[in-house]
């Protein structure tokens, strides 16, 4: 893979070809570097004894912009995972959305303190709530998807998953219905190897996810996820084929997962010490940033804002949740049933 | 006013409201061209067309899970189950999806899907252990989700629409032995029947019955069985079990002192036992007699032979023997 | 003021935490967020970033040491004022922010109901659960042994007619009916005294007369009123027009006059020398008027079509509430009529009028699942309760003379 070499050559016409400014560049590097450091911040919130758990998506968040930055960000929808903090940043979930939710708040836009922290939904950007069993989110995304082209209203559903989650009878139930009705949703597998610490031989014995679209009669395409464009690139060919009505595509995004599963695992325990460090050295916000160095986008100074800017929008973000209530214990009756 | 059958009630509360609104549209697994493994749905593929009347694959999540989806987004999804036998594999999807999302999206999303599940079992319906089930039990325990089961044809068109009209997900249980068996008049015009009020079927002094779908025709019988021997009974249908109509329970059993509750699933950890659970709390100093349930054998069937169908499920005569020795308590 | 640094609640389920190694000695400037310690878990091993920034005065806990979580293991010197406790569990940081302080403690959204304990505690003070005979005492018994103050030994005597000897509902009760004819409660204080009017006095007399002299019995059967509330229904909008008012009480007494017709003894009164069978039927009504109930008279009620019955019936009543009858209008009645059903009573028994042998109730039509050809359908359905003296007759002709009432509403056929 091309952009893992360093020294590579990288032709400066890659993401113009793709119809991507530099402005969209430092844009797309400014969200996936934003996920990061708000993915950080709260591990050691966390640590820190301030919330009480933590789940991650660092590691998956090149993948994330890439693919969502081809969707239409004001029509199209997303049915997320616990990993698709930068995902749900792209569609337009704030920092402080976000910290919110971690925190628990009354102000929590997701679930008003009532969801684990990583289940954002949001109906202002077209954020599906969703639940901690995997694999049930894709049945909404066909669902979405069959009402879209239905009523013809040229939405395209995204949805995304572990690798693990694709072992699931929901998965498979959707696949089939997608693909039997030609529907205008996008598949992306987030594949970081392990279904928290099952490796994916024992998960699978085809060697991509995306083999099995065949079984579907769709394609299915695997992707570096730690490049953004190549991300960017099958997410915009399969935008194209929803909207086409030529119907769903799989997207498996190669990715790693640079945490442990959650702030309660321990992955020393099943995962070798290479296995754990050599990722690092293709991390996408890594990856991304040489790519911008490359093509004459990134110097020292508009790191140094870019990064200045991030870490006054996490503090801003952390310290405006942490100040705000804890949810009210009178709301823990409402919405039970519609209220009118 | 015509007569009809609970089953023709059924299919002319879905027919009108798919006339009435284009968002809403049937889905599940023979519902399409052959209408419905029990009719329910029959013509409605020619008049809507393949979009509205969506014949699935064979898969219960699916059916529910994108029917999740499709109301998100928009549709107002009637989901059949072909057998309430079958709903397991949706189980996850009804009860932590369907259900949740309102809760867990604090109010910004809703889900209003109608689940229309046929249900129950007796010698006439030669149904065995998996197309026999009464499902109720594990679906009225689960909040966010209203479950429903009619028994009159009037209020099986009444509650249907209510159910589809409904912004929250319904499980709408229909008892198959009453889809030809039970005729009654159904009004022409547009109406619904309230979701969470239970109906007084044979008003009465001594004790009284509480039942739904099957149990409660033979809970009428049973009735006038021992109506001859100064024994007379209230019978209550329940109609909606979730929400259930609490009021009107209280209100006889405060009236008549005693109390049997009469359902057809298991016995053990079923409907009647919160019933019970219910008028014990909430009723103790009105009780002149133990709270009765009359249900099911603690076994796993239905069985297919009628004679273990038979010694399964309760009769009318089972109940008004139980109602003698209440009385007599 | 120094901050105290307590052991993370680092996991679910996770208690206990060792210090693995100190990354600050005191003394040592820590910022916010830097790593302080190092702890390790038996679920995760982390090191822990510092809460705030300050200066680490204090390590409370040496390496290679256990703590529960929660236990202080660091002083920092923050140079804020006041003390601050940070650190797990999670939520004791709650304590720290405006708001909802205490929120923890508000009572559940929809409290338990109040005051049942409270009732059930004084109810098993004085009311025994069982009876010396053993058989238990249903709360309902008990509680209404609680309210009219049975003492014990009473309910221990009790004889019951419930399984058992079981003291039912119905034992207690007619106890305490009993009762009160033998001793009426004394008027305490706060009690009020109701004068008896004229028409209260003349009731409770004819009543309690009735009941000393005649030894009641009583009948009830169901009737099917489709075909009466039908025929109704088609024709009250014209009858109206006419003048009429077709109540369901004229269809009452026509029954009734067919039903006496055939059955004389139920026309009758009781005398010394013998049972007196009147040959002409007049049919009381009782009506309820502001201050107690008339009963007055349709002399020859037999003669009368349905139109002549519903105008007479039409007349007394108009008459009876503006209390203008007179005293023809309320002799001589031979049989009584009462529809306490358009109070809404579905099941009455009523007095029979002193001099006559029996008073027909008319009750509330409601609609009912019945059994017709072996299905069941929703009917309008009727109680008639005969009250009878049964010196003059007994149950056989009683339930005979309903039945041909029933007969006659169940048959009903225009021009009647």
């Amino acid at each position: 893979m091309a952009t893992r070499e360093a020294k590579t050559k990288i032709s400066a016409t890659r993401h113009e070809a793709l119809g991507l400014s530099a402005d969209d560049l430092l844009a797309m590097y400014y969200h996936v570097a934003l996920a990061r450091a708000l993915d950080e911040r709260m591990w050691i919130l966390q640590r820190a004894g301030m919330v009480p758990f933590v789940i991650s998506g660092q590691g998956h968040e090149g993948a994330q912009v890439g693919v969502m930055w081809a969707t239409d960000r004001q029509r199209d929808w997303l049915v997320p995972f616990y990993r698709s903090l930068a995902a749900c940043l792209v569609r337009g979930m704030t920092p402080r959305d976000l910290m919110l939710g971690l925190f628990a708040r009354r102000d929590d836009p997701s679930s008003g303190g009532r969801q684990m922290p990583a289940h954002w939904a949001d109906p202002r950007h077209r954020i599906l709530s969703t639940s901690s069993p995997v694999g049930t989110q894709y049945l909404h995304a066909a669902g979405i998807a069959y009402a879209a082209k239905v009523r013809g209203t040229g939405e395209v559903c995204v949805t995304s998953i572990g690798e693990g989650g694709t072992s699931q009878g929901d998965w498979h139930e959707a696949m089939n219905f997608a693909g039997v009705h030609k529907l205008p949703v996008i598949f992306i597998v987030e594949n970081n190897r392990y279904a928290i610490s099952v490796p994916v031989k024992l998960q699978m014995a085809v060697k991509d996810v995306a083999d099995r679209a065949a079984g579907y009669g769709f394609p299915g395409v695997v992707v570096d996820g730690s490049d953004v464009l190549a991300c960017y690139a099958a997410g915009k060919e399969a935008v194209r084929r929803a909207r086409a009505g030529e119907g769903p595509t799989l997207v498996e995004c190669k990715v790693e997962r640079l945490t442990a599963h959650s702030s309660e695992d321990s992955q020393e325990k099943y995962r070798p010490t290479n296995d754990i460090e050599v990722p690092r050295s293709i991390d996408p916000l890594v990856v991304f940033k040489h790519y911008l160095e490359q093509v004459g986008v990134m110097d020292e100074a508009r790191y140094t804002e870019i990064h200045g800017r991030i870490k006054a929008v996490v503090t801003d973000a952390t310290d405006y949740a942490e100040a705000l209530p804890m949810a009210d214990p009178a709301t823990v009756t409402r919405h039970v049933f519609y209220e009118g | 006013m015509p007569e009809m059958r609970l089953l023709d009630a059924i299919r002319l509360a879905m027919y009108e409201e798919m006339k009435r609104d284009e968002r809403v549209m049937v889905l599940g697994e023979d519902v399409g061209v052959k209408g419905g493994v029990f009719g329910a749905t029959d013509g409605f593929y020619a008049e809507f067309g393949a979009a509205r009347v969506l014949d699935t694959p064979l898969a219960e999540s699916l059916i529910v899970g994108s029917a999740v989806g499709m109301a998100v987004n928009g549709l107002i999804p009637i989901a059949e189950i072909q057998f309430s036998d079958f709903i397991y594999p949706a189980f996850n999807q009804i009860v932590s999806e369907a259900a949740r999302m309102r809760y867990r999206s604090n109010g910004a999303f809703g889900c209003p899907i109608t689940i229309r599940a046929p249900y129950g079992g007796g010698i006439e319906v030669h149904g065995g252990l998996y197309h026999s089930q009464s499902v109720e039990a594990f679906f009225s325990h689960v909040p966010g989700l209203k479950v429903v089961t009619p028994y009159t044809p009037h209020d099986a068109k009444g509650l249907l629409k209510a159910a589809i009209r409904d912004p929250d997900p319904v499980l709408f249980l229909e008892h198959k032995r009453l889809y030809r068996s039970i005729r009654g008049e159904v009004p022409d015009e547009d109406y619904t029947v309230p979701i969470g009020k239970a109906a007084v079927r044979r008003q009465g002094t001594t004790l009284s019955i509480f039942a739904y779908g099957q149990m409660l025709h033979e809970s009428l019988r049973a009735a006038e069985q021992v109506a001859g021997e100064a024994i007379d009974a209230e019978v209550i249908d329940l109609r909606t079990l979730r929400p259930l109509d609490v009021e009107t329970i209280l209100e006889s059993v405060r009236k008549t002192s005693k109390a049997m509750i009469v359902y057809e699933d298991n016995r053990f950890m079923g409907f009647g036992a919160e019933v019970s659970a219910i008028i014990a709390e909430e009723a103790f100093e009105a009780l002149d007699g133990p709270i009765v349930r009359i249900a099911s054998l603690d076994v796993p069937a239905v069985p297919y032979a009628d004679t273990l169908a038979a010694a399964f499920i309760p009769n009318a005569e089972r109940i008004a023997a139980a109602a003698r020795r209440l009385a007599a308590y | 003021m120094p901050v105290e640094i307590k052991l993370p609640q680092l996991g679910e389920s996770i208690h206990e935490g060792t210090i693995a190694r100190w990354l600050k000695k005191p003394g040592d400037r820590v910022e916010k967020y830097e790593s302080l310690v190092e702890i390790t878990t038996d679920k995760v091993n982390v090191e822990m970033p510092s809460p705030f920034a300050g200066v680490l005065t204090e390590q409370l806990v040496a390496e290679g040491e256990t703590r529960p979580v929660g236990s202080p293991i660091a002083l920092i010197e923050t140079g804020a004022v006041g003390v601050v406790v940070v650190g797990a569990p999670a939520a004791q940081t709650v304590h720290a922010v405006p708001g909802p302080a205490g929120s923890d403690e508000s009572p559940p959204a929809r409290p338990a109901p109040p005051a049942v304990t409270a009732g059930l505690a004084s109810a098993a003070a004085s009311v025994p659960a069982k009876t010396a005979g053993g058989a238990r005492l249903s709360p309902l018994v008990r509680k209404l042994a609680e309210e009219h103050q049975v003492p014990a030994a009473v309910l221990e005597t009790l004889p019951g007619t419930g399984a058992g000897g079981r003291i039912t509902k119905e034992d207690l009760l007619q106890y305490l009916a009993g009762l009160g004819t033998a001793a009426p409660a004394p008027p305490q204080a706060g009690d009020e005294v109701v004068k008896l009017s004229p028409i209260r006095r003349s009731i409770g007399q004819r009543m309690a007369q009735s009941k000393r002299e005649i030894p009641h019995a009583y009948g009830v059967i169901e009737v099917d009123m489709s075909a009466v509330v039908a025929w109704r229904e088609a024709h009250k909008d014209a009858w109206r027009r006419d003048g009429i008012p077709l109540t369901y009480t004229a269809f009452f007494v026509r029954a009734a006059c067919e039903a006496l017709r055939v059955f004389p003894i139920v026309n009758a009164s009781w005398s010394d020398e013998g049972i007196v069978l009147h040959r002409a039927i007049h049919i009381g009504i009782g009506i309820a008027i502001d201050d107690g109930l008339v009963v007055p008279v349709i002399h020859n009620a037999d003669q009368a079509s349905l139109a002549g019955v519903a105008r007479g019936l039409e007349d007394l009543s108009r008459r009876a509430r503006a209390g203008r009858l007179g005293l023809e209008d309320i002799q001589g009645g031979t049989f009584t009529i009462t529809n306490p059903g358009v109070f809404g009573s579905i099941w009455s028994m009523p007095i029979i009028v002193p001099g006559q042998a029996a008073i027909l109730a008319t009750d509330a039509i409601v609609k009912r699942a019945v059994v017709r050809d072996d299905a069941i359908a929703i009917r309008p359905m009727m109680h008639l309760g005969l009250s009878f003296d049964h010196r003059i007759f007994d149950g056989a002709v009683a339930v005979q003379f309903m039945n041909r009432m029933k007969q006659w509403f169940e048959e009903f056929r225009d021009g009647r």
